[in-house]
């Protein structure tokens, strides 16, 4: 009886959708959703293979587009096998949990601004719905998510498996809080929850640019949140075999690998929006004409291209970076990500603050902040450097590892120690080798060349 | 404003599907046998709790209470819960002496308590959802807790922060020893294996199953003397007595070289009776413990469940 609760102001009007309106648009985000995913996996075969020098999937259709759909098939035809010592109920839930709550996040992803649908008298924005909360609704279903996660390694009964989802229930809570950190500030600086409210905000500078902190915190916790390279520590195939799904087969599996690569646009879209100033034009184009790439149909290329370039910061990462050992991983989350995106908030806090409750401009703050921030730099530059190495004075004290390796850089370095042959430290350099002399001696070449001809 | 309350047809429909739902999960809380089917159905509880919630326009509300009770707390819950053991029911022991009784006071005490507010209260007159909402849910919500309500709001978040600062410094355990670098453990066991602690203190113990008839994870490994080693198997499943002796894999590998050359195969129980060469001792957990070695595996002396010399390099 009451009009619905939808963000107000700057923020999307959603008040002339029927019922029937509403089901084809999520019928269309559903369709788009599953054949993003199929591109996804050629996109990233074919990245990863252009960054490994190969071509990737080049035969089945034009530049091997559809190898993802014959890929899909044999997957789902494969037996389905259910374990023995698996939670019959929890095994079969698991992987529904998971891809039900990554499709729900593009239910408040906005694609671009009301449009009139073409042959209709409907105008309509394109965007399923809008929240006021629609940021928390984001990390909302984000934590269900990592239910299907837990309870999938749990249910299967087996080690590996549980080691997956331990480690991914770790790593999500704690990526989870930098993420929510980093969103908080976009929160501040536009003043609202509500995704098309932040879209509008970012009509004259991306949030990108305005709380760069921020953005880098978030796609950091955005690539741990979606276990991707180099956080990819729940599926360690090394290590775990395959993390949580390793007792999972045909479409149960299927679930989850959609999961997965939903989750990755997901994250991509959610950067998207609230950094990337979402479907509106890259600077040069928004000025054109009035802005005429910011109206009509146009705003959805602006957003695909956004959302793709951010699949491919994705990709550009997996083919670049190693996996991090776990404890550096968790370090990184808590010590240095939390403190600096809690230290950035409440700096932005205090900024908008003084914005809001006193008269000093933007400008002056942002000059008097900058003047503030050299002085202390000054400071510290004044301040003597902090002797790094401990003196020789007293050698074997609290530090013992680093007295050990500052003696051992002065000893010579002993190639077979206790017996066992070492290979040199940093710092230190083979000795010539005896054997050298014999080998060369008999060629009569010069032991310059040699060593040119061993490489 | 007693206007009259009108309820949509969308409503009961949502109201009707959850309710049942919510009710069920809440009853499993009570009745269902293992711990995590409890934690999974008080989590659907919360989640159609709030969708109630965002249905009756309180969005804010619902939205807050999926992230912190469904996001964090019971999956700290299921954490919890799944590390304690897959197979772990609920203990009804009493650990702390009269639990139960003061558990029932304490109970009787709420509900008492919480009738006599309730039913004493004196609600104001509604001002309807379009004033409480008119700047928006989350700013009306921000009003109420950061104006009106901010004393009780702090005090809460300090003994939150308490609460929190106490489960660090309970839990905190200090360090014994100098913590080891990669450096000192390499020198630590290049050392034990220089003194003769065995090769498994420098290299990983040998898998299970290899030079023996199966490769099962039960089975030990059989080295160049032909003595099993121990190493090879997992401590659980020594101190289970679950690991398999040779001469039970002699039988099932017999019998399947058989079947596979496409001689006749004899049941195992007729086989016994024969007294063929392969006896197929089909042994229970029990009589397996002290493991029944093949004879010509291993010399009667070398038994897996004995520790033997070599093994025990790196199991810590």
């Amino acid at each position: 009886m009451n009009p619905p609760v939808l963000a107000a102001g700057g923020g999307a009007d959603f008040s002339a959708d029927t019922i029937g309106l509403v089901v084809i648009k999520a019928a269309v985000i559903l369709v788009f959703l599953l054949l993003s995913v199929l591109f996804a996996l050629w996109f990233e075969r074919r990245i990863i293979g252009r960054f490994q020098e190969r071509l990737g999937p080049n035969v089945r259709g034009p530049f091997g587009l559809v190898q993802s759909i014959p890929d899909a098939l044999k997957l789902l035809l494969k037996e389905d096998i259910t374990v023995k010592a698996a939670d019959k109920l929890i095994y079969k839930l698991a992987p529904l949990i998971s891809v039900f709550c990554a499709f729900m996040i593009f239910a408040i992803i906005p694609f671009g601004p009301a449009v009139h649908i073409p042959g209709t008298d409907i105008i309509t924005p394109l965007q399923l719905t809008d929240l006021p909360v629609a940021v928390l609704y984001i990390l909302a279903v984000t934590g269900l998510g990592v239910y299907g996660i837990v309870l999938g390694g749990w249910s299967a009964g087996s080690t590996y498996p549980l080691l997956g989802a331990v480690r991914s229930t770790a790593q999500v809570l704690s990526y989870e809080l930098s993420m929510s950190l980093a969103l908080v500030s976009v929160l501040l600086v536009s003043g609202s929850m509500s995704t098309s409210e932040i879209v509008d905000a970012q009509t004259d500078l991306w949030w990108s640019i305005a709380v760069l902190p921020a953005f880098i915190i978030y796609v950091i916790s955005m690539l741990g949140e979606t276990n991707r390279l180099p956080f990819d520590l729940p599926e360690a195939e090394g290590e775990l075999v395959g993390g949580y799904n390793t007792e999972y087969s045909s479409m149960k599996f299927a679930w989850f690998f959609l999961a997965e690569y939903i989750n990755m646009l997901n994250a991509s879209a959610i950067a998207t929006t609230l950094f990337l100033g979402g479907w509106r034009a890259p600077w040069p184009l928004s000025a054109i004409n009035g802005g005429m790439f910011n109206e009509g149909w146009w705003p959805l290329l602006w957003f695909m291209l956004k959302l793709w370039l951010v699949m491919f910061f994705f990709v550009w990462v997996r083919a670049t970076l190693l996996r991090f050992r776990y404890d550096q991983f968790m370090h990184l989350g808590w010590k240095v990500l939390i403190p600096v995106a809690l230290a950035w908030v409440v700096g932005v806090g205090v900024i908008q603050g003084v914005r809001q409750f006193t008269d000093i401009s933007l400008q002056t703050l942002l000059f008097t902040l900058a003047g503030v921030l050299v002085v202390f730099a000054v400071v510290l530059l004044l301040i003597p450097e902090k002797k790094d190495t401990v003196p020789d004075a007293k050698p074997g004290s609290t530090s013992g590892a680093k007295g050990k390796s500052t003696a051992e850089e002065t000893e010579p370095f002993d190639a077979f120690a206790h017996g066992y042959p070492v290979p040199p430290l940093p710092g230190q350099s083979l000795p010539p080798s005896p054997r050298r002399a014999k080998v060369t001696a008999p060629a009569g070449a010069p032991a310059s060349e040699e060593e040119n001809n061993d490489g | 404003m007693t206007e009259q309350l009108v309820i949509s047809t969308g409503e009961t429909v949502l109201f009707w599907v959850l309710a049942p739902l919510a009710v069920l999960g809440a009853l499993s809380l009570l009745f269902a046998r293992r711990v995590v089917h409890i934690a999974v159905s008080i989590a659907g509880v919360m989640v159609a709790l709030a969708i109630l919630y965002i249905a009756l326009e309180a969005p804010f509300l619902g939205i807050a209470q999926i992230v912190v009770y469904t996001g964090a707390v019971m999956m700290l819950f299921l954490f919890v819960i799944m590390l304690v053991g897959v197979d772990s029911v609920e203990s009804l022991a009493e650990t702390l002496t009269g639990q139960r009784w003061i558990a029932v006071v304490g109970g009787v005490g709420l509900v008492a308590l919480m009738i006599a507010v309730v039913t004493r209260a004196a609600f104001a007159e509604p001002v309807g959802l379009a004033t409480v909402n008119v700047d928006s849910n989350p700013v009306g919500v921000a009003h109420l807790i950061f104006g009106d309500y901010i004393f009780p709001f702090e005090l809460t978040a300090a003994l939150l922060i308490t609460a929190a600062l106490g489960a660090l410094v309970l839990s905190h355990r200090r360090r014994l020893g100098r913590k080891l670098g990669q450096k000192e453990t390499v020198e630590a066991k290049l050392a034990a294996f220089a003194s003769g602690a065995g090769a498994t203190s420098v290299v990983s113990a040998p898998g299970p199953g290899v030079y023996a008839r199966t490769n099962s994870a039960d089975m030990p490994a059989i080295d160049a003397q032909g003595k099993t080693l121990d190493a090879s198997i997992t401590t659980v499943l020594r101190v289970r007595g679950q690991v398999h002796g040779q001469a039970d894999a002699t039988a099932q590998t017999t019998r399947a070289a058989r079947i596979a050359s496409g001689a006749p195969v004899i049941e195992a129980d007729r086989e016994e009776q024969l007294g063929t060469s392969a006896p197929a001792e089909v042994s229970s957990p029990e009589q397996a413990s002290p493991a029944v070695d093949g004879p010509e595996a291993t010399p009667p002396d070398e038994r897996p469940g004995e520790p033997s010399k070599t093994g025990e390099g790196d199991e810590q």
